[in-house]
């Protein structure tokens, strides 16, 4: 985290030098800065960092393309005159524990349109997930392990 | 140029899915389904339009305000839903006939 302040005060400087604060710009000295960050020496704190900067982009990216593909679903869904889905209600095994990352994987599956977490076990070893479009549950508890799972861990550890 | 063009794409994406959320919460069976396909498509048009607000004026001002205001609804939009949809559950509230369950619930 004390790198991640550092690179905001690198952009922040940068922006402050050129004289322009748009965000294009302090963008712009965010990058340079991970840049310079990355070839300075900081050795204990610095692994850490630059591993998860990377991972967390590309979790990002990976929700906002479930995001979009699983909203035109519903989208296709809701204006359809028949019932298509094929709602379920059922349990998913979590493998992470960290209640952080609990909460982020929840968050990130709820916020998928189609996709509902109902409950989290007292043990925090797994969900309850109201589901709409899913017609094999196993293969659904895989896509969330090897998909969402998978990033959020790579990402927050 | 550049930016009026995806401040226009913006716009009716944003309200494209605005409208099916609206038209969700009138058409499916049960909470649950109901939760699923207006909460989340509600939360898309909303960023969707906000982003659109900040390429349309490109200010920092708005720019910052835009993305801090998608930052919070992504942050309580699925904290509310889950909260809503445990509340139903929990209580048991009767689900559409056609929903399968595992049996271990």
């Amino acid at each position: 985290m004390n790198l991640f302040l550092l690179n905001t005060l690198l952009a922040i400087a940068w922006s402050a030098l050129t004289g322009s604060a748009s965000l294009m710009n302090f963008l712009v000295g965010f990058i340079i800065g991970y840049a310079a960050l990355q070839v300075s020496n900081f050795q204990s704190a610095r692994e850490k960092y630059f591993r998860r900067v990377p991972k967390t982009i590309s979790l990002s990216v990976f929700f906002l393309r479930e995001l979009v593909l699983s909203s035109l679903r519903v989208a296709q869904e809701v204006l359809s005159p028949k019932m298509l889905s094929t709602p379920r209600i059922m349990r998913v095994p979590l493998e992470i524990r960290d209640p952080n990352q609990i909460l982020v994987l929840t968050s990130l599956i709820s916020l998928t349109p189609g996709t509902l977490v109902l409950d989290v076990t007292p043990e925090n070893d797994a969900m309850i997930v109201h589901t709409m479009f899913v017609e094999d549950p196993e293969a659904f508890r895989r896509e969330i392990r090897e998909g969402f799972e998978y990033r959020v861990r790579e990402a927050m550890s | 140029m550049l930016s009026e063009i995806l401040t226009i794409v913006l716009l009716i994406a944003g309200s494209f899915f605005g409208f099916t959320a609206a038209l969700g919460l009138i058409r499916m069976p049960d909470i649950y389904t109901r939760m699923s396909t207006s909460g989340k498509a509600a939360t898309l048009c909303c960023g969707l339009l906000l982003a659109a607000v900040a390429f349309l004026f490109e200010d920092i001002q708005i720019t910052a305000k835009a993305v801090i205001a998608i930052l919070f609804l992504l942050i309580t939009v699925p904290v509310g839903a889950h909260v809503i949809g445990r509340a139903a559950y929990r209580e048991q509230v009767k689900s559409w006939e056609g929903t399968k369950t595992d049996g271990e619930e």
